[in-house]
């Protein structure tokens, strides 16, 4: 099996690798790195449990090779909270009992996560399109759609908070 | 009654930390040291005999261990199935469905197992295939099973001594039947000559796959003669039970455990991959062997029953019904795993809770050679269903009678037998009607849009068998332990008997913790499903805790030596006569002195008095929909989704409401996209793209969960089970508020954008809306 060296950045850690070319980014983290945060379902780009952040942007980890993840900024799952707790949309997710199995979480927090981040107020039916590509078999999505716009608020608060002080 | 301080209450889910960072552990993320992972190779043929496998090409490849076959397993019992041991673990001799496992490849790295697979060469006879209930039962249709499976070595054992055994007495007239399940009372061909309407419906429901996310996987290894299994079983007591058969081994020296599972819906029911990745184990010397499928080997593994129904029903005038005549046939694929017990529910389950004084339901269950069925939430209530409403629906039109009060008047009342022998309606039934109905609302049409609305009911025989058990320890700090088989689907389960647990201990939820099915370290639980959980595992812990509480009044007793008068527990604190107190720890510490101890307390439910009457409760669904549909292009789009969660105490009201619109959004993919596609011997959609779940710009526009809470169910506070109910009566409902829309009526799911088009095509050609008219389409999907 050709191999190929890659240095990359992931949760804020240099990490270097040689890895088989084939190797895709969700089997580097999961199997090699023990990130088994994000996860693995349909296997083909449609689902978005395998969501996570290459250089700030969304990505499927499940249709990218780990090889080209060379000079990136990786983050996953686990990148997100902090020493001081769960983000936003984390704690959001708890608050609104967004989740059941929770399988598919990890992604819907990734692709939230994004979504904040590029539009912090969004409508119903933005958080809905910018959501199609992650599946949920449990909830029936309501509760997703209530903790994206519940998160929108209490960050949009933190930050007039954040203002005043 | 008295004040609760946790029950009632919407508290946070305990393990949603864990799964919004990414930290919760599922079957899939476990790794063991020296762990080896295993491909399975499948069939590629529908029906074959093997002639033999080539194992060399595979064996040459660096890092390839081992390959087993079917013949490789000699010194076990080679196959499974809790109803008919039918199931080969490997095939042995044949193969009866396109993607069987006929080898397991093992390796040092999954990406070698995976290129080592298609190096095993089967050499295949061909033989002739079955792909639908017809040809399998022609009269010279090929037998798939030659065998009658009477070699299984517990066989002897007595109804409940080997518990992967459910009861079902299988009968068969047909070489080709699976299954035949009878169920009937009075004279429905008499009823029939004095009625005033004879309404007929035939329906088909399609193959449905759950799509749990997380798809099925094990890791299995041999530790000092014990195996050890960590799975995504929904039922680890089950699955230990069919490997130890195998195995030979006794219950205490199989271990099954099960952590946080991807998704269950009944599809991670009974055993499924967990004798492969064990027998992958025991091939290599016991080494742990780690086995995962995608979702395509997923869908090859398990997907729900087709089925075709017949109902005929005779009605009075006034709407009563007379009689009613099911004819059932179950598409059940090449092997039974639980589609016996699907047949035998949906037998139980079509006619509807209604007062039906003379009653004929014939049904089968039948091998072809497809992938096997088996649960999926609901099971046989959901295909039933269909028919037994649909039908109801017609009746309403055609005799002029609002179709909620031709149920009115037909829905038994409390107290009344659905079923004779079998447990009295524990609901009210046209209460729960009334207020659904009430909800439901026909929302303003848009421009050029068809709108309809339908609405159902179902009252399924849920519960399954009560036997559950649970152990609950008193900490020597006061905090205390939950231990309970009940897996962790997603429902809930972890939160519900954490709260039962503090609520009867009166302790915070934060010095709770449950720990769930691992057969070697928590106890005893039959299943995880039939939405029994909250009911039949809550009683337990319920009384464990109360075990607990008489034990620590016992203790106290002991420790104030002195103490003449009453002792009991009230809010977390022992209280003693003469105003003297102490806390729970207190208790513990003061009884077993310095190093402290803990104080255990069991509970057990088992079939026997209030409980031994089946079923343990009815599981109540009632949903409404509306539907706006595009008459350009047949898509449907829900506006209103409207259910009743007759749940008799809502433990965790937010977690029923997530149970309820969880189970109808499964319940309107079922009927609006979802159904598996065979193209020849082969599943043209076995895919998340081409097999289409509801997306999140699916969900309805409006959804409203009423909550009805009479305290009338046999759990703990007076609860009663919810998870499958509000999946039964989906697919009647929205058939219903289709043909309102369009003036046909649909007998085919899933009511694709394709199929609707063409029924308001055909309503266009007939002039139509002419009621009772009756689309039947079965062209291309």
């Amino acid at each position: 099996m050709s191999e190929t060296l890659v240095r990359t950045t992931v949760n804020g850690r240099p990490v270097e690798a040689r890895i088989p070319n084939r190797m895709l980014l969700v089997e580097f983290l999961r199997d090699r790195l023990g990130l088994t945060g994000t996860k693995v379902s349909c296997g083909m780009q449609v689902c978005g449990a395998c969501t996570v952040f290459v250089d700030e942007r969304p990505v499927s980890s499940c249709g990218v090779l780990a090889c080209d993840i060379d000079g990136a900024d990786v983050v996953t799952v686990e990148g997100l909270a902090t020493d001081d707790g769960l983000t936003p949309v984390q704690q959001a997710f708890v608050d609104c009992s967004a989740l059941q199995c929770g399988f598919c979480t990890p992604g819907f927090v990734m692709m939230c996560t994004a979504l904040l981040r590029k539009t912090p107020n969004p409508t119903e039916e933005q958080v809905a399109h910018h959501l199609e590509g992650n599946l949920c078999r449990c909830t029936g999505y309501e509760p997703i759609v209530e903790a994206v716009m519940h998160a929108a608020e209490s960050m949009s608060s933190a930050e007039s908070g954040t203002r005043h002080d | 009654m008295t004040e609760r301080r946790i029950v009632g209450r919407s508290v946070p889910r305990t393990d949603a930390v864990a799964k919004v960072t990414g930290a919760a552990v599922y079957a899939v993320d476990v790794v063991m040291p020296d762990m080896l992972h295993a491909k399975v190779v499948r069939s590629d043929r529908a029906h074959a005999r093997i002639r033999g496998v080539a194992k060399d090409a595979a064996l040459a490849v660096p890092g390839v261990l081992a390959v087993v076959t079917g013949g490789d397993l000699t010194g076990l019992f080679p196959r499974f199935g809790h109803i008919v041991a039918d199931h080969a673990i490997l095939a042995i001799d044949k193969v009866r469905y396109y993607g069987e496992p006929v080898a397991l490849v093992i390796a040092t790295d999954p990406l070698i197992a995976r290129d080592a697979v298609p190096l095993v060469e089967v050499d295949y006879e061909e033989l002739p295939a079955v792909m639908d209930v017809s040809a399998a039962l022609a009269a010279d249709a090929p037998v798939l099973h030659e065998d009658d499976y009477s070699d299984v070595p517990d066989a002897d054992t007595p109804p409940g001594g080997n518990m992967s055994r459910t009861p079902v007495k299988v009968t068969s007239s047909h070489p080709n039947v699976a299954h035949e399940s009878q169920k009937g009372w009075g004279d429905v061909d008499v009823a029939f000559t004095d009625a005033h309407r004879i309404v007929e419906t035939t329906v088909h429901h399609p193959m449905l796959y759950a799509y749990a996310m997380e798809p099925y996987n094990a890791v299995a290894r041999f530790v000092e003669g014990t195996l050890e299994v960590v799975s995504t079983a929904q039922h680890p007591f089950m699955v230990a039970s069919d490997l130890a058969r195998v195995f030979s081994l006794p219950l205490s020296h199989v271990r099954v455990s099960v952590p946080y599972v991807g998704g269950g819906y009944g599809s991670k029911s009974y055993t499924k991959v967990e004798p492969l990745t064990a027998v992958g184990s025991w091939a290599v010397g016991g080494r742990p062997v780690k086995l995962v499928l995608d979702v395509e080997e997923a869908i090859y593994t398990t997907r729900a029953d087709s089925a075709d129904i017949v109902v005929r029903s005779a009605f009075a005038a006034d709407g009563s019904i007379l009689a009613r005549d099911f004819e059932i046939t179950l598409d059940t694929g090449a092997y039974a795993d639980n589609s016996p017990l699907v047949l035998d529910k949906a037998v139980n389950r079509c006619f509807g809770p209604y007062r039906i004084p003379n009653l004929r339901v014939r049904g089968k269950a039948v091998y072809t050679s497809t992938s096997p069925a088996s649960s999926y939430r609901g099971f046989g209530a959901f295909q039933g269903n269909l028919a037994g409403e649909t039908n109801i629906d017609q009746a309403a039109e055609q005799l002029g009678i609002d179709p909620a009060e031709i149920r009115r008047r037909n829905l038994v009342h409390r107290g009344e037998r659905l079923i004779p022998g079998n447990r009295a309606m524990d609901a009210d039934l046209v209460d729960d009607l009334d207020l659904l109905v009430a909800e439901l609302d026909a929302g303003s049409s848009g421009e050029g849009r068809l709108r309809g609305t339908g609405f159902g009911c179902a009252a399924t025989d849920a519960g399954a068998v009560p036997s559950s058990t649970a152990l609950v320890k008193l900490l020597s700090d006061g905090s205390v332990l939950v231990l309970t088989g009940s897996s962790e689907l997603g429902q809930g389960s972890r939160t519900v008997l954490a709260q039962i647990a503090a609520e009867e201990l009166g302790v915070g939820m934060e010095r709770v913790r449950v720990l769930q099915s691992d057969t070697a370290t928590t106890v005893f639980e039959r299943t995880t499903g039939a939405s029994r959980t909250t009911t039949l595992s809550g009683l337990a812990v319920q009384r464990a805790c109360r075990d607990v509480i008489e034990r620590v009044c016992l203790a106290a007793r002991d420790v104030w030596t002195d103490a003449a008068g009453p002792i009991e527990v009230r809010d977390g604190t022992v209280h003693g006569p003469g105003g003297r107190s102490m806390s729970l720890a207190e208790a513990v510490q003061g009884w077993f002195g310095p190093g402290g101890g803990e104080i255990l307390g069991q509970g057990v439910v088992r079939r026997t008095g209030e409980l031994a009457e089946l079923p343990p409760f009815w599981e109540i669904g009632m949903v409404g929909v509306s539907l706006e549909i595009d008459p350009d292009t047949g898509v449907i789009e829900v506006d209103q989704l409207v259910t009743v969660a007759d749940v008799g105490c809502a433990i965790n009201p937010t977690l029923v409401e997530g149970q309820d619109l969880g189970a109808a959004t499964q319940g309107l993919g079922g009927t609006i996209t979802e159904h598996l596609v065979y193209d020849g011997i082969q599943i043209a959609n076995a895919n998340m793209v081409e097999y289409r779940v509801p997306r999140i710009t699916d969900r309805p526009r409006r959804f409203r969960s009423l909550i009805v809470e009479r305290a009338d169910g046999p759990g703990p506070y007076g609860a009663k089970g919810v998870g499958e109910g509000a999946r039964n009566p989906v697919p009647g409902a929205v058939a219903a508020a289709v043909a309102r829309a369009v003036g046909v009526w649909p007998d085919t799911l899933p009511l694709n954008p394709e199929r609707v088009w063409r029924l308001i095509q055909r309503a266009k050609s007939t002039g139509t809306a002419s009621p009772g008219s009756h689309g039947s389409d079965s062209g291309p999907q």
